[in-house]
């Protein structure tokens, strides 16, 4: 396979010309290098897709662009004359808008007082607030954006929340419209909607260009695409060229397993056994209605189904962050104690170990440094120290294994965990919980937000620990990730287990009408 | 109670408020610009004592008016230095203002004027005097408009009238304007204004400096119009409470008056309640003066609710990661 240097694909010149031009843009977070010498060529009027694992440089790059970063060094040209974009106004006067990942909304303006934010025409809004009704009407009938002008922002859709980002930056002019990972937060159907507008913008001349680490959105949509890695530019291919695993192996480096490899499941005695659980949400509603079931050593339950069906109250229930109502837990046949505030820590101790779904708000204090989420939990054990105090190089020595068994990049146990992008901060979690050889493994969606090279090191990780003899109960909104790591599958539906399925015989739709609801004898039927 | 007692009552709670909502109005640019504002009281008690012995050695209640004003002004740029240039913590730099003013005025007015801290009385022009309004005399005979119009809105110092305009002004800079947009934006997504091009910074500043002056008119209020001169720790918690009404009106211009209203109106009461006897026992005077004061915590504790104000307040503005 020929790995093309940047431009090699598309060196000459294309007829509409150039829209951007990047040269040798460098950039540093104080140890970290984010952009490293990047070249890169987007002709105008194309749809023009980045892709890289997350903390490959993308954001960082088009930040540059956009003007909210500056470069430390490096060109830029916009339709062929360098500018030094210095602010994100000269940007927009350039005519390149961009519509972030988080928003750049304000929450309790309405969509006209966000449209005309820092573009306003003088000193009283009503003029403004009028001509922005009158362009919003004629862009939504040219680009199919509808949207209602006076909606506050903080009350409507996320779709309809990133439409207003969209004309927010038509509005200003925008010629080139650069979007960072803009499918995150949508549903399908929004997203599918998203991909429409883009290709009608390019119908219009504007020229779009799409960060994102989704390669299937990559191959429907765009031109052109170009692929970072650990914050180089590493190719630059014309899509229809290319194919979703050369781009996967360029993105990590080297070949990847799109399948998971594992051998078959030798369980043993049984470990974790929940026998009718009840759980009710904040609201007081029954949330998880009586269920049961039991994992051996050595084996991996995975639990599918529709996400709000009651899988994330039945994972705090096990993991002690939520009263239970009724029913209990045993851990090798002894009744857990997981009621009140240290039901967590009680779990921990007996060796249930958690790894929680939203790692940013459960499973990590983002503002701590690396080596101290990684005892978090475990902060009491005598390993960390005497009585009060900690013992805080035996704390770091331990992240420092952490991080080097795990993989976290940058190796560097000193730095804010919020500076980590998803992938990493997802690998401190597991090696948290890992490294403390629990009996049982409880852990929910384990890749979500997670680029495809931290995904297959954290699936080998799992099955490690299955082969290691341990139980593991896996909760996933990811059908593709349930079938591959489970040993048995579990349906849920609406707060009970509707059914069971083998992971190498059940079929994807047989497991899809168990998932709303229908049993496995009706989906046979 | 006749009409002559009830005007009197509502006479005294205008005069009572205006120093409350001129602070609140100060601490509702600064907040809604998402810096939040403790050292309302400090500036107010600097303006106070700058205004105060300005006016005395000048003889102009004008200069001294001038002197409060630009005194609270470069103690907020002060704040804002810490607050917003070097990403200090805001509640602490709003402290330090405090404790700064209520050192500072009782040790130079020591130094100055030798008179335990207070500033010599004012003569006849080193106070503003009250401006009786066209037609008031004219009109005070006829019943009941007349006495209102004369007592209660005729009659006041200049700096009342100035604190309602500034309600009405305050509501449509900040719901009609280019820097009302922008400041509002500021207060709730720091970054948004950033992306849009619009300097974070120099939007904060400008807020501020709205914040500071307000609170100079405020301070002059104490020592120059309805007092005679400086006296220590002469604004008495009135900065804290002008705070407590800014978030029980949601940092919101209109509601703040009639917060402000609320609390000078009990506070009016409380001078009036002085000496009252309930079942034969006089109650002792310091337990009606702490009326307003625990009003302040029953109100804020029970009757609002949730009080949600500016999201990206008290945060420092960063734009790296």
């Amino acid at each position: 396979m020929n790995t093309q240097r940047p431009g090699t694909a598309a060196a000459s010149a294309p007829a509409s010309g150039w829209a951007i031009e990047l040269e040798k843009i460098n950039k540093r977070f104080g140890a970290v290098h984010a952009n490293k010498d990047i070249d890169l060529k987007v002709a105008r009027g194309t749809i023009h897709g980045i892709v890289g694992e997350n903390g490959a440089g993308k954001s960082t790059l088009m930040s540059i662009l956009y003007g909210f970063y500056t470069a430390d060094s490096g060109t830029i040209r916009v339709n062929g004359a360098p500018h030094a974009i210095t602010d994100s106004r000269h940007a927009l006067a350039l005519g390149i808008g961009m519509v972030h990942q988080h928003f750049m909304l304000v929450d309790n303006f309405s969509v006209l007082e966000n449209i005309i934010l820092g573009v306003e025409d003088s000193g009283f809004i009503k003029p403004s607030l009028d001509r922005a009704r009158k362009e919003l009407d004629r862009l939504e009938a040219e680009y199919d954006l509808e949207v209602d002008p006076d909606a506050i922002i903080e009350d409507i859709s996320v779709g309809q929340q990133q439409r207003v980002e969209i004309l927010k930056a038509l509005y200003r002019g925008a010629e080139t419209l650069i979007l960072d990972e803009p499918t995150g937060v949508l549903t399908p159907k929004e997203a599918d909607d998203l991909f429409r507008v883009l290709e009608t913008l390019r119908a219009q001349g504007k020229t779009v260009i799409l960060i994102t680490h989704k390669l299937r959105e990559i191959m429907a949509i765009t031109d052109t695409v170009s692929v970072m890695r650990q914050g180089e530019m590493v190719a630059t291919l014309k899509t229809a060229e290319t194919s979703p695993e050369q781009l996967a192996e360029l993105m990590v480096g080297r070949r990847v397993l799109l399948r998971v490899d594992k051998t078959a499941a030798n369980p043993g005695q049984t470990l974790l056994e929940v026998q009718n659980l009840v759980v009710n949400d904040d609201m007081g509603v029954t949330r998880v209605k009586g269920v049961s079931f039991s994992i051996r050593a050595g084996e991996i339950v995975g639990i599918a189904g529709v996400s709000g069906n009651g899988q994330s109250e039945l994972l705090e229930a096990i993991s002690g962050m939520r009263d239970q109502k009724a029913g209990q837990v045993l851990l090798k046949g002894t009744a857990l104690s997981l009621e009140g505030d240290d039901g967590a820590a009680r779990a921990r101790a007996a060796g249930l170990a958690h790894v929680p779904e939203d790692r940013q708000r459960m499973g990590l204090v983002t503002s701590f440094s690396e080596w101290e989420n990684a005892i978090l939990g475990y902060q009491n054990s005598p390993q960390y120290g005497s009585g009060p105090f900690l013992d805080i190089g035996a704390a770091k020595k331990a992240a420092a294994e952490h991080i080097k068994l795990f993989d976290v990049r940058p190796a560097n146990i000193n730095l804010k965990t919020s500076l980590f992008s998803g992938g990493n901060q997802q690998k401190i979690v597991l090696a948290r919980e890992m490294e403390r050889d629990p009996d049982v493994l409880v852990i929910g969606q384990p890749t979500r937000g997670v680029d495809i090279g931290a995904i297959e090191f954290i699936h080998n990780e799992i099955i490690k620990m299955r082969d290691e003899g341990k139980a593991i109960l896996l909760v996933s909104v990811e059908l593709d990730e349930i079938r591959a790591l489970a040993d048995r599958i579990l349906v849920m539906f609406d707060g009970s287990i509707v059914g069971e399925a083998d992971p190498a015989t059940a079929t994807e739709g047989e497991l899809g009408l168990m998932m709303a609801g229908i049993g496995k004898k009706e989906a046979a039927e | 109670m006749d009409l002559a007692t009830i005007l009197s009552i509502l006479d005294a709670t205008i005069r009572l408020s205006t120093p409350l909502l001129l602070a609140c109005l100060a601490g509702l640019y600064s907040e809604r610009a998402g810096i939040f504002d403790i050292g309302l009281e400090g500036k107010m008690l600097a303006a106070a004592f700058a205004a105060g012995a300005v006016a005395a050695v000048s003889g102009s209640a004008w200069l001294g008016l001038l002197a409060g004003m630009a005194v609270s002004l470069s103690t907020t740029l002060l704040q804002g230095a810490a607050a917003i240039t070097l990403k200090g913590n805001q509640l602490i730099a709003g402290v330090a203002i405090n404790m700064l003013a209520a050192g500072m005025t009782t040790f130079l007015g020591q130094t100055w004027f030798s008179q335990g801290g207070r500033t010599p009385p004012l003569a006849p022009g080193g106070r503003f005097e009250p401006i009786t309004l066209p037609f008031a005399n004219e009109l005070a005979g006829v019943p009941i408009i007349g006495p209102i119009y004369y007592e209660l809105i005729s009659g006041h110092y200049i700096l009342v009238y100035i604190a309602f305009l500034m309600v009405a002004v305050t509501a449509f800079v900040l719901y009609r304007t280019r820097f009302g947009l922008r400041l509002r934006a500021v207060g709730e997504n720091p970054k948004a204004v950033d992306t849009a091009g619009i300097s974070v910074v120099k939007q904060r500043y400008q807020a501020i400096i709205i914040t500071g002056l307000l609170c100079g008119l405020a301070g002059a209020y104490f020592s120059i119009a309805q007092g005679s001169g400086f006296g220590n720790n002469m604004t008495a918690g009135k900065g804290y409470i002008a705070l407590a009404a800014l978030i029980f009106a949601k940092w919101k211009p209109v509601p703040a008056m009639f917060t402000c209203l609320l609390f000078g109106f009990l506070d009016a009461l409380q001078i009036r309640l002085q000496g009252a006897s309930l079942a034969g026992i006089e109650i002792p005077v310091q337990a009606i003066q702490a009326l307003p004061y625990v009003l302040t915590v029953v109100l804020l504790a029970g009757f609002i609710g949730k009080a949600v104000g500016p999201k990206a307040g008290g945060v420092p503005y960063t734009k790296e990661r």
